[in-house]
């Protein structure tokens, strides 16, 4: 633990660490443009100088490690002349068009001039001015701005993987940018946008649109996929701007894909905004109390074996909560949270969630990954196990089953489906092997491996692999499931799986087209098959107007997951909660207390009043609920029902990344993204 | 003056045969199973004693530097760097010894890399030098094929495998750590130090990288004793060293000479005096073009060594001599350095970056006389902000030379401001 004095005050720090930490450690605030602490070191910016006893020059404390009896100084009028004069280059090439770019106020170039910077340019030349480079949908790049940290380059290399940007020409003409003409073809190209210090690369969608002082910031959760990364939603009045990353280390660290930070502009299109009822096969708007009573008439007096509702993937948990009361009151067991069908169930915790944990992957010395595409099922899990593979210099070996993709690293393809993966069990598999002298293997199995017909079977060979292999041993488990819906590990912990006799999505949809079932509550449902509802009497609620509402007979608008304060468990089982940004457009209502007051018209009050009465119910029914943003170790016990498994090859969940879920849908940014990363590929004409 | 019979580099001219044979005939090669016989510990501190400071520029003290590289084998191989990427402007001294005298490197490589352990040995050489490289290139092929290096080098049970490798002609590429990112096929960059290369340096393993004279030299003082080499130049300057002198003289040449020597005394010994007599000499730039100016009443003088040269605000760098008579534009002169600067600055850091852009622009104007006299004061001053802020030393040698220019030749810039401000108020 070296020891070493800063500006008099002495500190300790972890060995390792730099001079700029220990700086920090010290309660001294060092500027800095390059470093960026998940990034390599680079020490190109010359920002953070400071004084180092015995040392002739000012020394880069970013990339000077701290050692024992130091003496530093970051007040020193050689320090603050050093510090005056980096400042000054940076600014004679900047354009120092702060009014007309979307960096002000939000610029570490701006702020740290305000500190560094002279009151008048001494700089009587001409600027240097850098064409702009073309990265895609995504990102928008004003490139004379750039004072060529390099932290994009590191980003794009060490974190997304995709090796396309760099620093070419030299010296006064280095421009940083894409090697080749590309854009830059990485499901987290959006984060370039929060590192770049300056307003060299901007997002393209928020171009001009608002100043960062006009926004209102709201903590909540991403529901684009089951990873339930941390944002920050920006909104200025009742429209949502944008959405930020927020830090947790357990999670997303500070990254997110960019459907999730992108998908978001989905939201001001095919809203429903009130509710609608089917008059004469045509949906005609309505008030809420002529919803309300078409609801009433239809059910009343209907066995509730004959009601069924199946559940969509971005329902926040007092939702779920308020449907399964509901269903219970009018006695139907047929619910379902898996409208894909995917066969897990609610026996053991441990059979549903990612066991591991999304940080625990920096633990790990082994990874088979059966029927999932990281990469566009969770790609903050993906840089996971990226930075996993280089904290450990390429011996974090991972192997796939299930389709061929490109992790961005390096990796073993095993095999397409079941085959190969009871060849793994059976140690015929090479790398069995691997499994077999790791420490701490682990595996994550996918939609692509569980919604499917033998998706038991599947489960059942995945967790004798995990017990052949001694994944799960002591504190370690290394079985993992990875989901692809925001809503569905909340709600297998809340038990929205059929009854006693009840049916499965699959089951209500067949029983419906024979009209064995007779009405369906969809809530925000839309990735089922629609035509086998056509002779039932189907409820929509959501706030989207995608296949369900096309389908449905009485619409009742919620509100997007901006729009309300909601409780979510990723697929770690990690209990989260977001805030409500801005309130629901038009007429559309907080989605549990819609339940709730449909519930009073149909005769069958909710015990709840308030959102807090809500998640009091839900820790009744389960008291994982009770623990926010931990994570649980979850019982190991028997699931799985052994059995044979078909040929086929395992098909990830997800065809196109930029387009999952209705608001995605909607969203035009990722259309863009469709037409310029997906169309033309093998994926795009699957979709 | 020198002996001839002390000269380490004795067919510099190449009046004789750069190969094997002759190099042979000359001494090269002979013994040097007996020299690596005696042990890496006695090579060291026979550097060592010798006093010999690397000839690259910085005189670090050879011996010192190798003592660094790790005597027990952390399971990384060690290796040695040979640095001919020549390119400081003025200097061509380098480039004699690979093309007329390439054996006296290949054998130093082999008895430096045996001192520190190094299997292996790569030379990294610059693209524009073809014909050197092809020297060198025959001298290695033929040493292979002599047994002299290779496996079982010189029948010493060392195996050693000497690589040259060519570069493609960037100025940073010198500089020892952007010299190790190219040879490893990155981009030419210096990378920051620490970690220095003796710790992690070529694919991540002790390095050390060597000037060629440095190495090139190592064979004979071998041979001949450290003491042999004190007796040259001053304290702390010891040793015989290739100067390289340019410009305004008579005869340009590169000789081999005492350290120490007046430099007066160098360039008329050698290079039969300044164009027109010592009284026509207006500056010398001593140590290749990254060291500031020195003046006449200086130069009548000064000793060409490391400490001498530091005393007058200059540097041996090197000891690429610049001579200028009173025919040169001073002003320009520098400034084409400062272009030359802004042309090889890798890009990497700020201050070098945008500051070597800014002083050419500056520079440019002076030499018109299109500016203020403030502006002097303001030059000076970014000079400042880029020396010592950078991650190597590429800043300091860009604003040295203008750091010269202005302490000695303020008022030539100051009449040029006012004949300007005088010719546009007409």
């Amino acid at each position: 633990m070296p020891k070493l004095t800063v500006d008099g005050i002495e500190v300790e720090v972890a060995p390792g660490a730099t001079v700029l930490q220990a700086c920090e450690e010290a309660g001294k605030e060092i500027p800095r443009f390059c470093y960026h602490e998940r990034l390599s070191i680079a020490g190109n910016c010359r920002m953070c100088l400071v004084e180092m006893e015995r040392a002739p020059k000012p020394v880069a404390s970013c990339a000077m490690p701290a050692a024992d009896g130091m003496v530093i100084k970051t007040d020193s009028d050689l320090v603050k002349k050093a510090r005056n004069g980096v400042m000054e280059f940076l600014l004679i090439n900047h354009p120092l068009d702060c009014p007309i770019c979307d960096q002000g106020g939000e610029c570490d170039l701006q702020d740290q001039a305000m500190a560094y910077g002279f009151d008048s340019s001494r700089y009587d030349e001409v600027k240097r001015s850098v064409k702009d480079k073309e990265l895609g949908p995504i990102v928008k790049t004003i490139m004379t701005r750039c004072i060529h940290c390099t932290r994009c380059v590191r980003f794009s290399e060490e974190v997304a993987g995709v090796p396309t940007m760099g620093a070419v020409y030299r010296g006064e003409e280095t421009e940083v940018g894409p090697y080749i003409e590309a854009s830059i073809n990485s499901e987290l190209s959006g984060n370039l946008v929060d590192l770049c210090p300056v307003g060299a690369l901007t997002s393209k969608p928020y171009a001009f649109t608002a100043r960062s002082w006009e926004l209102k910031k709201t903590d909540s959760i991403d529901v684009m996929d089951a990873v339930g990364s941390n944002i920050r939603i920006d909104a200025r009045g009742p429209e949502v701007m944008r959405v930020l990353p927020r830090l947790n280390e357990d999670v997303n660290e500070e990254w997110i894909s960019d459907k999730t930070r992108y998908a978001i502009d989905g939201l001001k299109r095919q809203r429903l905004d009130r509710p609608y009822v089917r008059v004469d096969g045509k949906l005609k708007a309505a008030s809420w109390d002529e919803a309300f009573a078409a609801i009433q008439a239809k059910l009343s007096g209907l066995s509730g074996k004959k009601i069924a509702a199946i559940v969509g993937d971005t329902v926040d948990c007092e939702s779920m909560t308020a449907l399964k009361d509901l269903m219970g009151k009018l006695g139907s067991p047929h619910i379902d949270c898996r409208q894909d069908g995917a066969k897990i169930g609610t026996e053991a915790r441990g059979s549903y969630i990612f066991n591991t944990t999304i940080a625990g992957i920096e633990e790990a010395d082994a990874c088979l990954i059966i029927g999932a595409n990281l990469r566009k099922e969770a790609p903050i899990i993906n840089s996971r196990l990226r930075k996993r593979w280089k904290q450990t210099a390429g011996a974090f070996k991972v192997a796939m089953i299930g389709e061929s993709w490109d992790p961005t690293f390096k990796h073993d393809y095993l095999g397409a489906g079941p085959e190969t993966l009871k060849d793994v069990l059976d140690g015929k598999n090479a790398f069995a092997k691997v499994l077999e002298a790791a420490q701490k293997p682990m595996i994550i199995i996918g939609m692509g491996g569980l919604a499917r017909e033998d998706g038991d079977a599947v489960l059942a060979t995945a967790r004798a692999i995990a017990d052949k292999f001694g994944m799960v041993v002591g504190e370690w488990n290394g079985f993992n499931v990875l989901h692809s819906a925001a809503a569905r590990v909340g709600g297998l912990d809340l038990g929205l799986v059929p009854g006693k006799g009840g049916l499965a999505t699959q089951e209500i949809l067949d029983a419906a087209a024979k009209g064995k079932i007779e009405a369906v509550y969809l809530l925000a449902a839309d990735e089922i098959d629609m035509s086998k509802l056509e002779k039932a009497f189907v409820i929509y609620q959501g706030c989207m107007g995608d296949a369900g509402a096309q389908a449905a007979d009485v619409i009742l608008p919620g509100a997007a997951y901006t729009e309300k304060n909601g409780t979510y468990v990723n697929t770690e089982g990690r209990v989260q909660q977001g805030w409500r940004a801005v309130f629901p457009v038009g007429e559309a209502k907080e989605d549990w207390a819609i339940l709730r007051a449909l519930s009073a018209v149909l005769g069958q009050t909710l015990p709840y009043d308030t959102l807090d009465d809500v998640r009091t119910r839900m820790i009744a029914i389960n008291d994982v609920f009770a623990g926010l943003n931990v994570t649980r170790k979850a019982e190991w016990s028997d699931f799985g029902v052994a059995g044979d498994m078909k040929p086929e090859g395992f098909v990830s969940a997800v065809r196109n990344f930029y387009m999952t879920d209705p608001i995605s849908r909607a969203s035009v940014t990722m259309a863009k993204c469709t037409e310029a990363f997906v169309s033309g590929t093998a994926e795009g004409k699957v979709a | 003056m020198l002996q001839d019979k002390d000269r380490i580099f004795t067919n510099l001219y190449g009046y004789q045969d750069f190969g094997l044979k002759a190099a042979q005939k000359r001494g090269n090669w002979d013994g040097t199973k007996a020299l690596l016989d005696k042990g890496r510990d006695w090579i060291i501190s026979e550097m060592k004693s010798s006093g010999l400071r690397g000839r690259g520029g910085a005189g670090f003290p050879t011996g010192l530097k190798w003592s660094f590289m790790p005597k027990e084998s952390d399971g990384r191989p060690s290796y040695l760097v040979v640095n001919a990427d020549e390119g400081e402007p003025g200097t061509c001294k380098d480039r004699e010894i690979m093309r007329n005298d390439p054996h006296t490197l290949v054998e130093g490589c082999l008895l430096a890399s045996f001192a520190m352990g190094a299997h292996a040995a790569y030379i990294y050489i610059r693209g524009e030098f073809y014909n050197e490289a092809s020297n060198l290139q025959q001298a290695i092929d033929q040493a292979y094929e002599a047994g002299l290096i290779g496996k079982n080098a010189c029948g010493s049970g060392w195996d050693f495998d000497l690589y040259l490798h060519l570069g493609a002609g960037a100025y940073i590429c010198g500089e020892e750590t952007a010299l190790i990112e190219s040879l490893e096929g990155k981009k030419g960059q210096p990378r920051l130090k620490p970690p220095f290369p003796a710790n992690a340096g070529l694919y991540g393993c002790p390095t050390t990288v060597n000037n060629v004279e440095s190495i090139a030299v190592v064979p004979e003082i071998l041979r001949r004793g450290g003491s042999w080499f004190t007796s040259f130049g001053r304290e702390n300057n010891h040793g015989t060293k290739l100067f390289g002198i340019s410009g305004h003289v008579n005869q340009p040449c590169t000789v081999e000479e005492a350290m120490s020597i007046p430099l007066r005394e160098l360039i008329e010994k050698h290079c039969g005096g300044v164009r027109g007599g010592w009284d026509n000499l207006l500056a010398v730039i001593p140590g290749g073009s990254s060291v500031p100016l020195l003046t006449k009443d200086v130069c009548d003088t000064v000793l060409m060594d490391f400490d001498a040269l530091r005393e007058v605000g200059s540097g041996l760098g090197t000891a690429a001599v610049i001579v200028m008579d009173k025919s040169t534009d001073i002003v320009y002169a520098i400034a084409r350095l400062s272009e030359f600067y802004k042309h090889e600055s890798c890009g990497q850091c700020t201050p070098c970056r945008e500051g070597t852009g800014w002083m050419m622009r500056m520079m440019q104007r002076m030499v018109r006389g299109e500016a203020t006299l403030e502006e002097i004061d303001l030059l000076w001053e970014v000079t400042k902000q880029v020396e010592g802020h950078t991650i190597c030393a590429l800043g300091d040698a860009a604003a040295w030379p203008i750091q010269g220019l202005i302490r000695n030749f303020r008022p030539e810039m100051e009449r040029r401001i006012k004949e300007y401000r005088a010719r546009i108020a007409a």
